[in-house]
């Protein structure tokens, strides 16, 4: 069995989205790995959907995600302060009684996943989009949250 | 507690490392698919995010249907990363037919970044490009 790391910082986790057995696998990530977490980590936590890709610049965070095959209305944003919410239902639309599958490999259910931004950000200029399958959110970084260069006086 | 469906988890993105696609640069992963069939058809369905309709192929030659996705994504360079929890790369994976399918009307259509490609039953076979359609 994998066992992967599942530290949670910078980007936490909701604790009660998880399960008694992630939340073992969790605990016992921490106990393996003994140290604490680095700031850009690679691994995805155990048991969550979808996986996240974030990014910033000088003005606004990214959140980008793969999840394929959604409709609008079964896929929701939402942010308050730094923490931003995303959670939905994937369905695949049953086929004819007749058909055999030989794979089944894609998933269907719902998802939720919690996570905290290193700082706060202006929640009501937020947009997402959804393209391709892929999930875009751009979160304005609050005034206050963003660099300010001070000059210097000799 | 009661749920009807079950939560869904992220699975790692399975990478194809094999002799067939060395022309390719970059990384490449194996996209999730379902595959049934009735009387009437094989039908491939493949998650496929961020792969739009123009950059999707779908090649049968002989009896092996191969399928490629490339993701439009970039991500700019001004952008520093915070956390990556998925590599983006193109999607590949062949299948061999073991039916004979109508090449001539092979179906392809790529929905929010699902491929579904349906393949009608019987018919000779032909190297043939399929054109895809997005909606």
């Amino acid at each position: 069995m994998l066992i992967r790391r599942v530290d949670s910082w910078p980007l936490e986790h909701e604790l009660s989205g998880f399960t008694e057995f992630d939340r073992f696998r969790r605990d016992l990530g921490l106990l393996l790995n003994g140290r604490q977490s680095q700031f850009r980590r690679e691994e995805p936590p155990a048991g969550v959907f979808p996986l996240l890709h974030v990014t910033h610049d000088h003005d606004n965070f990214y959140v980008r995600s793969e999840v394929p095959g959604m409709t609008l209305d079964k896929l929701d944003v939402s942010v308050t302060g730094r923490t931003v919410s995303i959670s939905g239902e994937r369905t695949i639309p049953s086929e004819n009684e007749h058909v055999r599958y030989h794979r089944q490999e894609r998933e269907a259910g719902k998802f939720r996943r919690q996570f905290n931004l290193p700082s706060d950000v202006d929640s009501d200029h937020v947009q997402a989009k959804y393209r391709h399958g892929m999930l875009m959110v751009v979160l304005p970084k609050s005034e206050s949250a963003k660099p300010r260069k001070i000059m210097i006086n000799s | 507690m009661t749920t009807q469906t079950q939560d869904m988890q992220a699975r790692e993105k399975q990478e194809v490392n094999g002799t067939s696609e060395s022309t390719m640069s970059g990384r490449t992963f194996s996209p999730q698919v379902d595959i049934f069939e009735d009387d009437h058809a094989l039908t491939i369905v493949a998650d496929m995010p961020g792969v739009p309709s123009d950059n999707v192929s779908i090649d049968l030659k002989e009896d092996v249907l191969a399928l490629v996705g490339t993701p439009s994504l970039s991500i700019p360079e001004k952008e520093e990363v915070v956390l990556k929890e998925f590599e983006s790369g193109k999607y590949f994976r062949q299948f061999r037919l073991s039916e004979v399918v109508d090449q001539a009307n092979i179906k392809a259509h790529l929905d929010n970044g699902v491929l579904r490609v349906t393949l009608p039953k019987i018919g000779p076979a032909k190297p043939r490009k399929v054109p895809i359609t997005e909606g």
